[in-house]
């Protein structure tokens, strides 16, 4: 009987262990019963989003408060993100949001910036000032546009520089 | 020549009976299930022998295979300047492949190729005849307690080799490495979702447990009552089993994206 039980014993702990490891898993790692109706649900409207994903970071002062809870197309064809952030947090009305890149190729997250308004942002607010993603292609096609049009029409870049050299 | 394609007609038959076996067999195991008594003395004891005493390898082997993803990882990672996602690389691989299939593997040689040498010895030794002369299904009392058991122990397993390689990749990657802890973690939290990751992990430990389980048991079951019986039953057990988790990854990955 004695052996029997302590085999009880041994087989309880596992399983307990085994319980506790998929908890683990589950809820911290997974993110299981993160934000949902305790968060503070902000919508913010932006006119390009670049790569934002859900469940990527929102971050005020570079330190993550939230997360991308879904991103949708609205009605005027804009991106409509909804933010799921601390409810503890009092972000002025006037707080900006602007999607920014984790290093040159890294991940989109959104960052919000504070405003001066003493009223702060209730549940389901609107975010009226956005600054949307800069999409890498765009900016190096206006570059190449600006120095094709600097230099007369040129549009190889290989020629652009000994012109400008010369002007 | 008609020879050779005749034998090959057999091979194709026998492959064809077999798994006609199996259907068959697992029907019985289900039927086992769900049938009084429920067995749980020998259920508890099947957990104690497959799960308990599979502890330690599973341990060893989930923060070896962490510490390798970590170091990895972080070689390549590092060329692009990019360690801090260190904890989304160990993480993703970890969960929706490497835990599952490392341990239904692992399962296999340790603990399924031990079922199917017991059954085999039981059969060979005329036990399970010896149950049948006592009105006693040795189905219910012998088999289906010891797929159960494979099918309840291997999602515990997975997790405790993914929470082991998790802290493996964060020991080489947090104190050997230098990432930042917080970065890690960061990182580990984001990339991995509830429902497209964790729960297709145990997704596929449950199917592997079942796969395992049933292969185990059939084999032995089935053995032919000899020593040399025995051993065949045991190696075409680690054979099948493993091939068949393999295969069976891809076609779930494929099918559910996990």
């Amino acid at each position: 009987m004695g052996r029997t039980s302590g085999r009880d014993l041994a087989v309880g702990c596992f399983v307990l262990m085994g319980l506790a490891a998929i908890a683990y898993l589950s809820v911290s790692i997974g993110g299981l019963g993160n934000g949902g109706p305790t968060g503070l649900t902000l919508v913010a409207n932006f006119d390009e989003i670049g790569g934002l994903k859900p469940r990527a970071a929102v971050v005020v002062s570079g330190v993550k408060v939230g997360q991308v809870e879904s991103i949708t197309l609205g009605e005027d064809y804009r991106a409509r993100v909804t933010l799921n952030v601390d409810p503890k947090l009092a972000l002025p009305v006037d707080s900006t949001a602007s999607i920014m890149t984790s290093g040159v190729l890294g991940d989109r997250y959104v960052s919000l910036q504070l405003g001066g308004e003493t009223e702060t942002l209730a549940n389901g607010d609107v975010i009226d000032f956005t600054e949307s993603a800069v999409v890498l292609e765009r900016v190096l096609g206006k570059i190449v546009h600006n120095l094709g049009s600097g230099s007369g029409g040129g549009n190889d870049a290989k020629d652009d520089e000994p012109k400008e050299g010369a002007e | 020549m008609i020879t050779a394609v005749a034998r090959l007609g057999g091979l194709v038959v026998a492959g064809l009976e077999d798994m006609g076996r199996l259907a068959v067999f697992t029907g019985r195991v289900a039927a086992a299930l769900v049938l009084p008594p429920a067995r749980l003395r020998a259920f508890v004891d099947e957990v104690y022998k497959l799960g308990v005493l599979s502890l330690v390898i599973i341990g060893v082997s989930g923060f070896a295979v962490g510490m390798v993803l970590g170091l990895q990882g972080y070689n390549t990672l590092v060329r692009f300047g990019a360690t801090n996602s260190l904890g989304a690389v160990v993480g993703l691989s970890l969960i929706r492949e490497l835990g599952p299939v490392l341990t239904a593997l692992l399962a296999t040689g340790r603990a399924g190729s031990a079922t199917a040498a017991e059954i085999g010895t039981m059969v060979a030794t005329e036990q399970l005849d010896g149950l049948r002369m006592m009105a006693v299904d040795p189905v219910h009392l012998v088999v289906m307690p010891r797929a159960a058991a494979m099918v309840v122990v291997m999602p515990l397993l997975t997790a405790l080799f993914v929470v082991m390689g998790l802290a493996g990749g964060y020991v080489v990657g947090v104190h050997l490495m230098g990432v930042d802890a917080g970065a890690y973690m960061g990182s580990l939290e984001n990339a991995v979702d509830f429902r497209d990751d964790v729960l297709g992990c145990g997704l596929k430990a449950v199917v592997f447990g079942v796969l395992v389980g049933l292969v185990a048991t059939f084999r032995g079951y089935t053995s032919a009552p000899t020593s040399a019986g025995v051993s065949t039953a045991t190696t075409t057990t680690v054979v099948v089993a493993s091939v068949s988790i393999l295969i069976v990854d891809y076609f779930i990955t494929a099918l559910w994206g996990v």
